[in-house]
């Protein structure tokens, strides 16, 4: 789809921020209220804005923890069932939280997340290699998120201002 | 001591004027939970590339002095950048040294043209250091002030008004600090003529040529008939987020160099090798980082200028850097008493415009390079500080429309 230079720009600033008000997303941008809120929902319905999703790091919420896998799945396709076909059925499970078509080893893969890697286990075992055409499927659990959707999880001093409040 | 300390100063040391930004820094420094605006230096860490070469340049060992002009191979990309960004032609052997940031690359232009008593024009409002700088090379340094009414631009009339029998060369800096205003191709061709036909030099400060927003930038070297008349000064401090490694360069005709090397060999010997290192990668890698920062900034100026416009601070809109110099005259305080007042207020610090000359009285200095969060919680409590010095806004209902 071919985008306005001002759609383009109030994309770039909602990726950034998208709390921002439309007031400021306005200024910024220069352009009128209006026209950022046409472009919005312009974007929304063409789903290039797909989501706001927010970013939480769980792990540093007691009780919610929850565990993380990636699995590489295996698939036979077989006449008249392509990849596709299967990829869909598995994504319907509401514990899959993505899923890709690969080149290399493997074809499918899978992010699980569920409450415990009992359930995760359970996902597996059951629902996903019992799927007619997944020959096989290795699961490796995650054991600490570093950075995500290119946020940094650990970043510390980074994000801190170390400026000296007033300089040249 | 017999005499006391004074006996024993250098009477151009005792004269010289501390900095107001100094000062301001002290009482803004004292306090806690100041939103600052006050800063001259990006918000952003210098991209990690740029570091990695610099961690990797050590452990490789690289610890020894350099060339005095700076690594060849890190000339020969400066030289590079020069030509395909601004279209100016050097020759990275004899006309580029790389020096602890710009700011000793002004100091080495000075110290090598300028005789005692040569006169120095400075567009003011200014950096704090150029005058003091032509002092301390002996020089005196002339100010002519420009206003709003030109965007903070200097006229050709303005120059040749200042020009005397002893001037010797004019400071340019664009886009400038404090006012971000920018001087375009056409307004540089109208004042190289004046300065051919008075035979005067161009120190010209470039440091902010990557943060140009509108327009491309133009150096002054590349107008026809400049370059054998220029001093061109960039580094990498503000378009590269590089303020705290200390590399700048500059680049002139073989004969300048040379004595400026000189002078450069004496007192400093060679910038750091390793942050040399990471220099070169700056320059060969980090094109697109520098771009996002410069898209950022320009973003946050069009939030930051549109703003202090509707609450009543007439702010022109500025081409480059990352400053915005409202007037602050629909006050009536003076700039002094508005930064003071607005710190123990509001604690948001800015820069009180007199510091910069005296053309800047009756403005001040915000940096939007502070996240729009900060940017945000910062106009919302200048608006609140103004309004109680009774300014209402002319356009504070009617919203921002354009095209
Ligand atoms: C106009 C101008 N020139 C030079 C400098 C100094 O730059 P550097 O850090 O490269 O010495 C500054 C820094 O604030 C500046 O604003």
């Amino acid at each position: 789809m071919q985008l306005s230079k001002e759609e383009i720009e109030i994309l770039k600033i909602i990726e950034e921020n998208h709390k921002l008000p439309i007031e400021s997303i306005a200024l910024m941008a220069m352009c009128s209220e209006d026209a950022v809120s046409a472009a919005i929902q312009k974007l929304e319905q063409a789903k290039i804005i797909m989501s706001y999703p927010t970013l939480i790091d769980w792990s540093k919420v007691e009780g919610q923890e929850g565990v993380i896998a990636m699995i590489d799945v295996k698939v036979t396709p077989k006449r008249g069932v392509g990849f596709n076909e299967v990829a869909e059925r598995i994504s319907r499970f509401p514990e899959v939280s993505s899923l890709y078509l690969m080149s290399g080893a493997y074809d499918l893969s899978i992010t699980i997340e569920g409450k415990t890697m009992n359930q995760i286990a359970q996902f597996v075992s059951e629902k996903l290699s019992t799927i007619e055409n997944v020959v096989s499927t290795t699961t490796h659990f995650m054991l600490k998120k570093y950075k995500h959707d290119g946020v940094n999880f650990n970043s510390g001093n980074e994000d801190k201002d170390r400026r000296m409040v007033v300089s040249p | 001591m017999k005499h006391g300390y004074e006996h024993y100063l250098s009477q151009t040391a005792k004269e010289l004027q501390p900095s107001g930004i100094r000062k301001f820094f002290d009482l803004a420094a004292s306090m806690d939970d100041v939103i600052s605006l006050g800063v001259g230096e990006p918000d952003f860490v210098t991209p990690w590339s740029i570091r990695e070469a610099t961690i990797l340049s050590l452990e490789q060992g690289f610890t020894s002095y350099t060339a005095n002009a700076g690594l060849l191979e890190l000339r020969e990309e400066i030289t590079y950048y020069l030509k395909n960004r601004f279209g100016v032609q050097y020759n990275p052997s004899n006309q580029i040294t790389v020096t602890i940031g710009a700011s000793q690359a002004i100091d080495l232009a000075f110290r090598a043209i300028l005789n005692q008593g040569d006169e120095v024009l400075i567009v003011e409002p200014a950096f704090v250091s150029y005058a003091p700088l032509v002092a301390i090379a002996g020089g005196t340094p002339v100010a002519v002030s420009t206003s709003p009414a030109n965007g903070f631009n200097v006229t050709p009339e303005q120059i040749e008004a200042a020009i005397t029998e002893k001037t010797k060369a004019i400071l340019l800096c664009s886009p400038n600090n404090p006012t971000g205003s920018m001087l375009t191709k056409n307004e540089l061709i109208e004042i190289a003529a004046v300065i051919k036909k008075h035979d005067l030099l161009v120190v010209s400060d470039e440091i902010y040529a990557e943060l140009s927003y509108d327009e491309d930038f133009c150096s002054v070297a590349a107008i026809d008939g400049m370059y054998e008349r220029t001093i061109l000064i960039n580094g990498f401090s503000k378009g590269f987020a590089m303020t705290g490694w200390r590399l700048g360069f500059l680049a002139a005709p073989t004969e300048f160099v040379e004595v400026m090397l000189k002078i450069y060999q004496y007192t400093t010997m060679c910038a750091p090798n390793m942050l040399q290192r990471g220099a070169i990668e700056a320059l060969r890698n980090t094109y697109p980082e520098v771009e996002s920062m410069r898209n950022s900034y320009r973003r946050r100026r069009n939030y930051v200028v549109q703003t202090l416009n509707q609450m009543g601070l007439d702010c022109h809109v500025p081409g480059g850097a990352f400053y915005v110099f409202p007037s602050i005259r629909a006050t009536g305080l003076s700039s002094e008493q508005f930064a003071e007042e607005l710190l123990m207020k509001e604690k948001v610090a800015v820069v009180p415009g007199h510091v910069f000359g005296e053309s800047g009285e009756g403005y001040i200095r915000c940096s939007y390079a502070t996240s729009m969060a900060q940017l945000q919680e910062a106009l919302k409590r200048m608006q609140r500080f103004i309004e109680s010095k009774g300014v209402l806004a002319e356009h504070q209902s009617e919203k921002v429309k354009t095209h």
